[in-house]
């Protein structure tokens, strides 16, 4: 996984609550094996004006242009403002997988699901939960302002803008460590790799049951 | 101290514990399928590592596999890749698998039930959202993405942080004709799609104690659309009944060791949840979503809700793009709308009181003529076995039906089995979701015989007002 530390990066405005991810990315594009290259494809559905299929060439599909990515003034964009409950619906990982092929490396909005929240620190990828306000100054922010970037600082837990915005965060502090270093999770776990035997011994006596190996 | 049911599986399940509160909890049973399997595996192959314990995993075909002709194979190539990347990666790593030709193969959420190999107590996971399912039977079980699916078959336990509780308390008696989903989509409806977001939700109360297993796991299936990861149901009589001589069970040797222990598994009477939400089963009439959230429902007799009514603008602004989406106009009666496809099946509403209920309906009457297609898919070969037995397929076919093999068909349409664009479904599925059943598909959530009711009369209609022929 790549580490997360500070990025500044365009602002892009997804106005819309309980966005799920059977519209991050629709089921058709799971049939993959792989974890990349499912940027072309994030948001299928609302991107484009035509049905997408898995390993389609997208270059000259036909964009809907009131899908607020497909403007000219949010390409590039590495920063999602979102609105509450963000992720919502199938645990699907190839939601944050496709939101990081996509270049999305910060979503920020009042409210997560919870499978998707946990799901995007396994991915490098940074989901900031701020109070409904700030996310609404944000998002008044980022359409007044063509070209609006955000700065963000894990280690400090703060978004700032050129335009004096200044916010802090909350996050995880396992979750901040794990990010900031790039770590495998994996890896720290089997370092606990007698405790685990342990308790496995303790369970086989108490419910032996579950041992069928 | 008074320990509330999840209390006590987290405590049970916890290997160690940081400071910060993060615990790594042991993981009892893990299920798996061919979408979010395929780069967990590839992942352990990189890194050289093994499975930790071959016997916990249990694998099954299910989102991709064709519900018709099935001798024929799979005719997308992509979606066959999928299946025989899981086929060959059980091989590989040694783990069980009911692949598509097995008669026990099924919705992975059924067929764990099925076969036992999901028991009470467990700390049960899958890459799945619907994995709440079994935490019908008092087992913690929920979803995880691909990443945790490779962390768990690599070490038999994940990284988490204990959630809030919530308890759902349901009393009073169901009225006749009315359903666990009924029960669980009125519950959707009350607290909404993110009601539960960072909570387990304990469902409890007379209402939910008298259902049924296959009724609890509807109830269970459904938490993760409230939001909340996992849902429980405590252990009584009726779970130990279901569980008691099927594959994976206990067997002599240990069933009344695991029965002592099994009937721990309810919350102490005065523990304490966080949130509390109290809801009478007598005052709930049957339930149809109407638009693109399960949040998004009302009852049979109701209209189309009117945004104009609504004054929180962002819910104004999604009910305006639902209503739109879904083509329908504020305040029209929840009676007149038709759908011309109807879905009974699915990891909601699959199981075999499902179809019997579905089939009461269908009994001595014809699917209506404004119904394109009625699809009807258990949710695995034994329950399809069953319902045979019982003669429910026959029911099926005579009204007009059709009776598939098992599958999430069109629950996610990743088979054959989709909606077209614009085309409107009662669904006995659990997401209304924008292109959940297919791209520009409409989806009204309901009961098996609320679905039922609406392909035999080309409408929604309050199921209870169908005589029983």
């Amino acid at each position: 996984m790549d580490k997360f530390t500070t990025l500044t990066g365009l602002a892009a405005p997804l106005d819309r609550a309980n966005i799920d991810t059977d519209a991050i990315i629709p089921k058709q594009f799971l049939k993959s094996i792989k974890r990349t290259g499912f940027g072309p494809y994030l948001f299928d559905e609302w991107r484009y004006l035509d049905h997408g299929e898995p390993e389609m060439d997208c270059t000259n599909r036909p964009r809907n242009p009131d899908f607020v990515l497909n403007q000219q003034r949010y390409q590039g964009a590495q920063v999602l403002l979102a609105r509450d409950n963000f992720g919502c619906g199938s645990s699907r990982e190839h939601a944050p997988w496709a939101l990081l092929d996509f270049g999305i490396r910060v979503i920020i909005a009042p409210s997560f699901a919870d499978i998707f929240f946990n799901n995007c620190f396994k991915n490098g990828i940074l989901p900031i939960i701020l109070p409904a306000d700030q996310v609404d100054a944000l998002f008044t922010a980022v359409s007044a302002t063509p070209g609006y970037e955000l700065t963000v600082d894990l280690e400090q837990q703060t978004i700032s803008a050129a335009d004096g915005t200044s916010y802090t965060f909350d996050v995880d502090p396992f979750r901040k460590h794990c990010l900031l270093n790039g770590l495998d999770d994996i890896g720290l776990t089997l370092e606990k790799v007698e405790q685990i035997k342990a308790y496995e011994e303790l369970k086989k006596k108490e419910t032996p049951w579950l041992f069928r190996g | 101290m008074k320990q509330t049911l999840y209390d006590k599986l987290w405590d049970s399940h916890v290997v160690s514990q940081n400071d910060d509160g993060t615990c790594l909890l042991y993981i009892d049973r893990q299920l798996l399928h061919e979408v979010t399997s395929p780069q967990a595996f590839e992942g352990l192959r990189l890194a050289g590592r093994k499975p930790w314990r071959i016997d916990a995993n249990l694998a099954v075909p299910d989102h991709n596999v064709p519900t018709a002709n099935r001798a024929a194979g799979i005719s997308d190539p992509v979606s066959r890749l999928q299946v025989d990347t899981l086929d060959q990666n059980c091989r590989e790593f040694g783990i069980t698998q009911f692949g598509m030709d097995d008669p026990r193969q099924g919705i992975v959420h059924v067929i764990g039930p099925e076969q036992g190999a999901t028991l009470p107590g467990m700390t049960i996971v899958c890459g799945d959202s619907h994995t709440a399912t079994h935490g019908a039977f008092g087992a913690l079980a929920h979803g995880i993405g691909t990443s945790e699916v490779e962390h768990v078959l690599a070490t038999q336990c994940l990284i988490q942080k204990k959630s809030k509780s919530m308890l759902v308390e349901v009393e009073g008696e169901l009225p006749a004709g009315l359903t666990a989903k009924d029960i669980v989509l009125a519950i959707i409806g009350r607290i909404g799609t993110a009601g539960g977001t960072g909570y387990t939700i304990e469902f409890g109360g007379s209402a939910i104690r008298a259902l049924s297993m296959e009724g609890r796991m509807t109830v269970c299936n459904m938490a993760i659309e409230a939001g909340a990861r996992a849902g429980l149901i405590a252990v009584d009589d009726t779970t130990i009944d279901y569980v008691k001589g099927r594959p994976y069970a206990p067997g002599a040797e240990h069933w009344e060791q695991a029965v002592a222990s099994w009937k721990q598994l309810k919350s102490d009477p005065g523990a304490e949840f966080n949130r509390v939400v109290r809801i009478d089963a007598r005052d709930l009439q049957p339930q149809v979503t109407w638009g693109t959230s399960p949040e998004m429902v009302v009852t049979i007799n109701d209209k189309v809700p009117n945004p104009e009514n609504e004054t929180d603008p962002t819910k104004r602004e999604g009910m305006k793009a639902a209503l739109k989406y879904m083509g329908l106009e504020a305040d029209t009666p929840i009676r007149d709308i038709q759908p011309e496809i109807v879905f009974i099946g699915s990891c909601t509403n699959g199981r075999i009181e499902d179809m019997r209920a579905a089939a009461a309906v269908a009994r001595g009457r014809k699917v209506a003529a404004n119904i394109k297609q009625a699809l009807v898919v258990p949710g695995s070969g034994l329950v399809k076995q069953q319902a045979e037995q019982e003669g429910l397929d026959k029911i099926f076919i005579a009204a007009g039906f059709e009776w598939r093999d098992p599958g999430c068909s069109m629950c996610l349409a990743m088979n054959n089995d989709r909606l077209k664009p614009g085309e409107r479904c009662a669904s006995t599925s659990n997401r209304n979701f924008e292109g959940r059943q297919g791209q520009g598909g409409r989806t009204h959530l309901v009961s098996p015989a609320m679905a039922a009711a609406a392909a035999v009369t080309g409408h929604f209609i309050d199921v209870r007002e169908l005589e029983v022929l």
